[in-house]
């Protein structure tokens, strides 16, 4: 198939970006949407110009490197991350507009590729268990129910792409968080530090520049992994409840 | 080495030399870390025996590391929690991307939970065969005993293990294991894993113990008087050339499968730290030892960038067959009648059937493709595929049932190709997986340049020549929080070593040769991009460094790198800056060390004239063609030292004498 892209380059952090319209012919459906920018790349790359920057690793919809927004989808038209996601989603003579994560909090550094390390510094703000290498009971001394269990499985499941903040038109990193929060308050060894823990990554989060919470819904919607709403009404409880308790 | 302990095998004695040219004979290597004594209290004697830091003086200590998976991660975690003052590396936007993440299967441990039978000593003897005693048994004994403590650990962190109704943990049984001592996390046990350390990482970060140095790619070890004191480092969104000095460097930077360009590792997965530090005198062992993965989607066309595995359990109920005659081969298979089609595994190996491990699984796939009897797309000349076919075990079992087992794999492979297993036969072919091969370590996991520790994949690694299914994260996290935080201090107690600044001689002539090596790469402007010779060294290593090798090709191969080495050098074209953020220029430096190594491999291939664990060399087969090996002659660990950019590698041997397992050979008739 033929395909005409629009893409946003920007050369760097301080730089005026622009859309560019690009053309690719023969793309197979098999391919990935990122092995048809591969293409584009080599493309550009022959023609003398610069190469279109995006992050991608693993290409197996795990790492959660990858994070383009195309068509104003974050992650594009299917319910999974970007690497996933194959050219038989798209018709040939398709225009395809591809964008960054839009978001205060993650500046764009080139084209496509966004800093994204305000997800690590919320989780630094208290998303761990405190205990240190060597210091841990037998793995079977507390029992956790399998429901518990499963729960928490479910929502550890995040990949921290972030498709949840640029999908939201507050740019809110709820989604996130609420997944880190009820993750480990789901499970006995999370116990200790609750209360502690969601104090301390909301207030990073909001001084990170994300938004609040209006329970719009397309985080959910965008999420590659389906992390489910009720993870930011656990959130909400769980910061209700720390607060109540004084913190 | 040991002289009270008693050996059950001899040192062997190499006879064949199908290397000779290629290679300098140098001396026999001895691990001076072995430990002695009864095999149960090697690791207890250590910890013993090691020096201790006073914790006053760990602040004072910086420990470099490069690679936050799971042994780099857990590593940083540990020693930031000790109180040693880390700096933590990794190419990615954050450590909680490092490629470990995409493990599916599970993590052994000798937990015998099930009460069916496990112990320390039967996972040690599990890993040693499974690796086709290639492996030093004091390593894995260690690895074995330590593998309960990471559970515990995890389980302590938060990790979302699989559990039983009454709440405790689940197991399985993995790999063709008859204990069931796999802990999992659906098919995502990896993730689980590395959030976990990744977390710890991240808490040390907030106690001011560790500092994250992301999109930060290792260029160079700073040697100073023999002792390794640093590395050169480029930010990648800045383009920046940095140095970091410190009193060790761990390197946790994983495998190199990419070598072989398609494989199933992460596209930024590279040689380039344990290659820069090859450069600078660290060896090299066994880098032939190559894992290949039978039951990955297989390629669809030539733009094709990785390739994606599924987890083998799907050989527990898939039948593996392709058409008897190559006509047959683009015909819908359903339409194929059953005389048709050859169950060739069923067929050669009658009691083991679709269940052979992975090596003769994959080079049986290879030799029915090379036949002409591939099924799927054509990719260059041939038909790269084999059918997996669900349809007995549907019938057997319902819908429902193969749902319930496979439903996520399923969906994944209808995702990527576009076709509905529960209709059509599945299509697969092997993929490169896992490189048993890495650098060189003693039993503290230094390497034999000083202060230069290694961790991890990126350490030639207890799997011998084989690595058993869930035992990589077990490696890597036995790695990184119990043993190399027990080991290293034993270096550190030597501190305070000879301060040191950016303006030593040493320290600025690796910084200025990162940046001519840049300047140079930049300069070239010819017309070919990185990706293209990428792609060309990944086809020469897969057809002569592959599944199957032979003298014959592995020359052949090395001649053809050499060539590419050269075309490289003098054609290559990188667009933009050194300044900036430069994807292609990344690309091309990782490209050139992995065409150097793609050589050594080779060498090294030819040198082991044997076959064993993963790797099969036609120079020596049974009369059945099956693998043979030869204790005799390479019951060694090759450990190569480079020998110049025109100078030809030295080749150390190690002999792998073992106290407590006496080798067999294998045997799935």
């Amino acid at each position: 198939m033929n395909l005409t892209l629009n893409i946003w380059r920007q050369a760097n952090p301080t730089a005026a970006g622009a859309m560019h319209q690009y053309h690719v012919q023969d793309i197979s459906e098999d391919m990935s949407f990122l092995e048809m920018l591969d293409v584009l790349n080599e493309q550009l790359n022959e023609q003398g110009e610069d190469p279109v920057a995006f992050d991608h690793d693993c290409r197996e919809g795990i790492c959660g490197s990858c994070d383009l927004m195309i068509d104003g989808q974050a992650h594009g038209p299917e319910v999974t991350t970007t690497c996933q996601l194959h050219m038989r989603s798209f018709k040939d003579g398709q225009e395809i507009t591809i964008e960054p994560w839009r978001a205060s909090a993650f500046p764009v550094i080139k084209d496509l590729i966004v800093d994204r390390s305000a997800f690590d510094r919320i989780i630094q703000a208290g998303g761990y268990v405190s205990v240190n290498t060597g210091a841990a009971p037998d793995a079977h001394a507390t029992p956790v129910p399998q429901a518990d269990a499963l729960k928490a499985f479910n929502v550890a499941t995040c990949i921290g792409c972030g498709a949840c903040v640029a999908a939201c038109p507050n740019g809110s990193a709820s989604l996130f968080m609420g997944a880190k929060i009820t993750h480990l308050g789901r499970l006995p060894q999370g116990q200790p530090e609750r209360d502690e823990r969601v104090v301390n990554m909301v207030a990073q989060h909001d001084h990170e520049g994300f938004g609040g919470c209006t329970n719009i819904g397309e985080c959910t919607a965008a999420c590659p992994k389906e992390i489910p709403l009720d993870v930011i009404s656990q959130l909400n409880r769980d910061l209700r409840t720390a607060i109540r308790n004084g913190h | 080495m040991a002289t009270t302990d008693t050996y059950l095998n001899q040192p062997s004695q190499q006879q064949s030399d199908d290397a000779h040219g290629y290679y300098t004979p140098g001396a026999p290597l001895v691990d001076e870390k072995a430990p002695t004594g009864p095999i149960a209290m090697r690791w207890t004697n250590r910890k013993f025996s090691n020096a201790l830091v006073n914790p006053a003086n760990r602040r004072k200590l910086n420990v470099i590391i490069v690679g936050t998976g799971l042994a780099g991660g857990a590593a940083a975690a540990t020693l930031g929690e000790a109180g040693y003052n880390v700096k933590s590396f990794c190419y990615q936007d954050s450590p909680r991307r490092a490629h470990s993440i995409a493990a599916q299967g599970g993590i052994n441990a000798a937990k015998n939970y099930k009460e069916d039978g496990d112990s320390v000593h039967r996972l040690f003897y599990d890993t040693v065969k499974g690796g086709d005693y290639r492996s030093r048994e004091s390593n894995v004994y260690r690895l074995a005993e330590v593998s309960t403590n990471i559970i515990d650990q995890c389980v302590a962190q938060g990790v979302p293990f699989a559990r039983e109704y009454g709440g405790l943990l689940d197991n399985r049984s993995f790999g063709g294991v008859q204990v069931s001592r796999t802990f999992y996390a659906r098919g995502q046990t990896g993730q689980q894993l590395l959030i976990g350390a990744y977390q710890a990482l991240e808490r040390q970060v907030a106690a001011g113990t560790v500092t994250t140095f992301t999109r930060h790619e290792m260029l160079e070890l700073v040697m100073v008087d023999g002792k390794a004191r640093g590395i050169i480092a480029r930010d990648m969104a800045t383009g920046e050339i940095e140095t970091h000095l410190a009193d060790a460097v761990v390197l946790a930077s994983g495998g190199y499968g990419n070598v072989f360009f398609l494989s199933t590792n992460a596209m930024g997965c590279n040689v380039t730290a344990t290659w820069r530090a090859h450069r600078k005198g660290a060896y090299m062992a066994n880098p032939c030892y190559t894992q290949i993965h039978p039951t990955c989607i297989p390629v669809s066309g030539e733009h094709q960038s990785k390739l994606t595995l599924m987890s083998e359990s799907l050989r527990n109920d898939g039948r593996i067959w392709v058409p008897k005659k190559a006509e047959d081969c683009d015909k819908d298979p359903r339409d194929i009648p059953e005389e048709d089609r050859d169950y060739y595994l069923e067929r050669i190996y009658p009691s083991f059937g679709n269940l052979v491990p992975r090596d003769i699984a994959s080079r049986q796939a290879k030799n029915v493709c090379d036949e002409g009897r591939g099924v799927g797309p054509m990719v260059g000349d041939f038909r790269r595929g084999v059918y997996l076919d669900f349809s007995d075990a549907i019938a057997r079992l319902g819908k429902d049932g193969i749902e319930a087992k496979y439903d996520n794999l399923f969906d994944m492979y209808e995702r990527i190709t576009g076709e509905n297993p529960y209709e059509v036969p599945m299509r697969i072919y092997p993929a490169v997986h896992y490189v048993m091969g890495g650098l060189w370590v003693d039993y503290d996991l230094q390497s034999n340049l000083e202060g230069l520790f290694v961790a991890g994949e990126a350490n030639f690694s207890d799997h011998g020549a084989n690595r058993l299914g869930a035992s990589a994260l077990m490696q890597g996290l036995a790695d990184g929080y119990f043993v190399l935080p027990n080991t290293i201090r034993d270096y550190l107690a030597h501190a305070p070593f000879a301060p040191i600044d950016e303006s030593h001689p040493a320290v600025a002539e690796a910084k200025k040769s990162v940046e001519d090596r840049i300047a140079k790469l930049l300069s070239i402007q010819g017309t070919r991009s990185a990706d293209s010779y990428h792609k060309e060294l990944g086809h020469i290593m897969w057809e002569y460094c592959g599944m199957e090798r032979s003298e014959p090709g592995l020359r052949k191969a090395i001649d053809m790198i050499r060539e590419l080495k050269a075309d490289f050098w003098s054609n290559l074209k990188v667009l933009g800056t050194a300044d900036s953020l430069n994807q292609s220029l990344e690309k091309a430096g990782r490209v050139a060390d992995f065409i150097e190594l793609g050589e050594l491999m080779c060498i090294d291939a030819l040198n082991r004239r044997e076959s064993c664990g993963g790797h099969f060399r036609a120079e020596s087969q049974t009369d059945e063609g099956e693998a043979l090996r030869h204790d005799d002659e390479f019951a060694y660990v090759a450990a190569w030292e480079f020998g110049g950019d025109a100078g030809q590698p030295v080749l150390h041997k190690e002999d792998l004498l073992y106290t407590a397992i006496e080798m067999k050979q294998r045997s799935y008739k």
